[in-house]
């Protein structure tokens, strides 16, 4: 094996994935190596979150701490949030505005690229101690990430070798992405919430790459006919696979036989909201799509469902355990009926969501269920062996476009 | 009444609240509401910076029922219950039949099988309609200390 791994791949491909890539402690560590810190455009923040010079922000590339801040002449930089003296967090506060940011160690400061511009005490105190005479700063400026922006979304990359994000994210995503992010509209944050998952991150990745369970789990959906498999809807991945989108139109549903025959733990006659408020949406982008899930590989995903408008970013804390951050947001025309109803639909996602809450816990049922099951498999063959885009979401077709992607990077 | 009395009429209302959540008679909670009414559940973060979106919001019983029948019927959460702790709480306004008043609140999540940890700090800021036969919460915001939310959250706090 190339990558260093004792890991063989099942010889029938990405409809198989093998359970130890949950469990292993050296995959959690080639992970940040080949896949966070290698070639992916990796989300750091809204640009709306760092408007004005010198605001900076801290996030994540991976679980690896980064600064991303927009410096005083305007321009956006990001760079490891880490110490070049003894490795210590910079900015150990979530954001700010300052014109130099100063490690509260030692007060090593640095300007808002990463650059070393001080050493406290650098020529000693009354002559003694301070560094030695050929210390150079600028042999200490911080690893930085290339920075790229699309639609208000700021992503980096530590690789030199990332192709440019619109190539990595294919024509089609970036369609859909500016959809839900028109130009001309000004981003207004509304919100965060931070729900920690019990399970490796890929386990979520997952989740949101896999339509088929969809109106499955989330009986809240599937009752109120926000996102049954019948609606029309469909599947677009980009031409590498590790790219997707889901979307469905809500009020194209119809009635399938196929679905009373798969015995749904409710049958929606029974369930009727009291106060359909909830889920009186309005159709802001004119094109009568009412959900549409967009996932970047690896740990970005944009919602909109309803007329709920939200960025999450999958951040490892661990080889079980994962952090999931929703940003939500709206745009600054919104009138007050559509700001009530982003407000209210708010209720569907995030950690207490009426259709989200049970991704929470799923990924955490797997992560206990494949205890003891080093040698086994998933068996991933809904919708076939391909991973291409498909006019229903009946499907796992993006769930082995993430596996075919997570080999690639891992040369598994 | 006096303060003493609205002291009193507070923490006891709260006593029932949290009671009616531990005991798993949820179909009981809504009527702890006015209808309009408004309950939140935010993080202290959105809170104090004007940040509008929470976990959950309702402004309606009809959405608090809605809320419960979704646990009840729809969701899929595993079995779990919750002990609340109320205290410190301070009346901070009466006027006209309504009291403001803030309390912490400290809940104790109990699994099914037994893991048992705390999952949730923070405090209510109730506005109490006291004009009617009972005392209502007009407004009740559940304003929690921590952003992380562990797994999910499913039952009301």
């Amino acid at each position: 094996m190339s990558n260093g791994l004792d890991l063989a791949w099942p010889n029938e491909g990405v409809t198989r994935v093998p359970y130890q890539l949950y469990t292993r402690d050296d995959v959690y560590a080639e992970e940040r190596a080949r896949i966070f810190m290698g070639a992916t455009w990796n989300y750091l923040c809204l640009e709306a979150e760092i408007a004005k010079p010198g605001d900076w922000r801290a996030t994540f590339v991976g679980d690896v701490p980064v600064i991303v801040a927009r410096d005083l002449d305007g321009s956006l930089s990001a760079f490891e949030n880490r110490c070049a003296h003894r490795g210590a967090l910079i900015c150990h506060k979530q954001s700010g505005n300052a014109a130099r940011l100063s490690c509260v160690y030692h007060g090593w400061t640095y300007d808002l690229k990463g650059n070393l511009t001080a050493v406290t005490f650098q020529r000693g105190i009354n002559g003694k101690g301070g560094m030695p005479a050929d210390f150079k700063l600028a042999d200490h400026k911080r690893r930085g990430l290339r920075i790229a922006t699309i639609a208000g979304l700021i992503f980096g990359t530590f690789s030199e070798a990332t192709p440019p994000l619109e190539k990595f994210l294919g024509p089609e995503i970036v369609a859909r992405l500016r959809r839900v992010l028109p130009a001309g509209k000004t981003i207004e944050l509304l919100g965060y919430n931070s729900q920690i998952l019990p399970s490796n991150w890929k386990l979520y990745a997952e989740n949101v790459k896999d339509p088929y369970h969809a109106s499955l789990l989330h009986l809240f959906f599937a009752t109120f006919r926000l996102n049954r498999l019948s609606a029309e809807g469909g599947i677009i991945i980009d031409d590498a696979g590790a790219n997707h989108v889901s979307y469905s139109k809500a009020a194209t549903d119809r009635v399938s036989a196929d679905y009373d025959k798969a015995d749904l733990r409710v049958k929606s006659d029974r369930f009727r909201l009291n106060d359909p408020s909830l889920i009186q949406g309005r159709d802001e982008f004119g094109d009568g799509i009412t959900l549409q899930i967009l996932a970047l590989f690896p740990c970005f995903i944009s919602q909109q469902i309803q007329n709920s408008l939200c960025v999450r970013q999958l951040v490892p804390r661990g080889l079980t355990e994962t952090e999931l951050l929703w940003t939500y947001y709206g745009f600054a025309d919104d009138d007050a009926e559509l700001r009530e109803l982003r407000l209210k639909q708010a209720n569907l996602v995030g950690p207490g969501g009426y259709i989200s809450m049970e991704d929470g816990a799923v990924g955490g049922f797997v992560q206990r269920g494949i205890t003891g099951a080093d040698r086994d498999t998933e068996v991933i063959e809904m919708g076939g062996r391909e991973w291409r885009s498909q006019e229903t979401r009946a499907t796992e077709s993006p769930l082995r476009g993430f596996w075919k992607t997570y080999r690639e990077h891992m040369q598994l | 009444m006096d303060e003493i009395a609205i002291q009193f009429a507070v923490e006891r209302l709260l006593a029932r609240y949290v009671a009616c959540i531990d005991d798993d008679r949820l179909e009981e909670w809504p009527a702890f509401f006015a209808d309009p009414c408004r309950y939140q559940i935010i993080s202290s973060e959105n809170y104090g910076r004007k940040l509008p979106i929470g976990v959950f919001v309702a402004t309606s019983q009809g959405m608090l029922k809605d809320r419960v029948a979704a646990l009840r019927e729809a969701n899929i959460y595993e079995a779990q219950r919750y002990r609340h702790l109320v205290s410190s709480t301070l009346i901070l306004e009466n006027a006209r039949g309504v009291v403001r008043a803030q309390s912490n609140y400290q809940v104790i999540r109990i699994m099914h099988d037994g893991a048992t940890a705390l999952f949730s700090t923070g405090r209510y800021l109730d506005r109490i309609n006291f004009d009617g036969s009972a005392p209502v919460f007009g407004e009740k915001l559940v304003i929690f200390d921590s952003r992380r939310i562990d797994t999910l959250l499913a039952i009301p706090l």
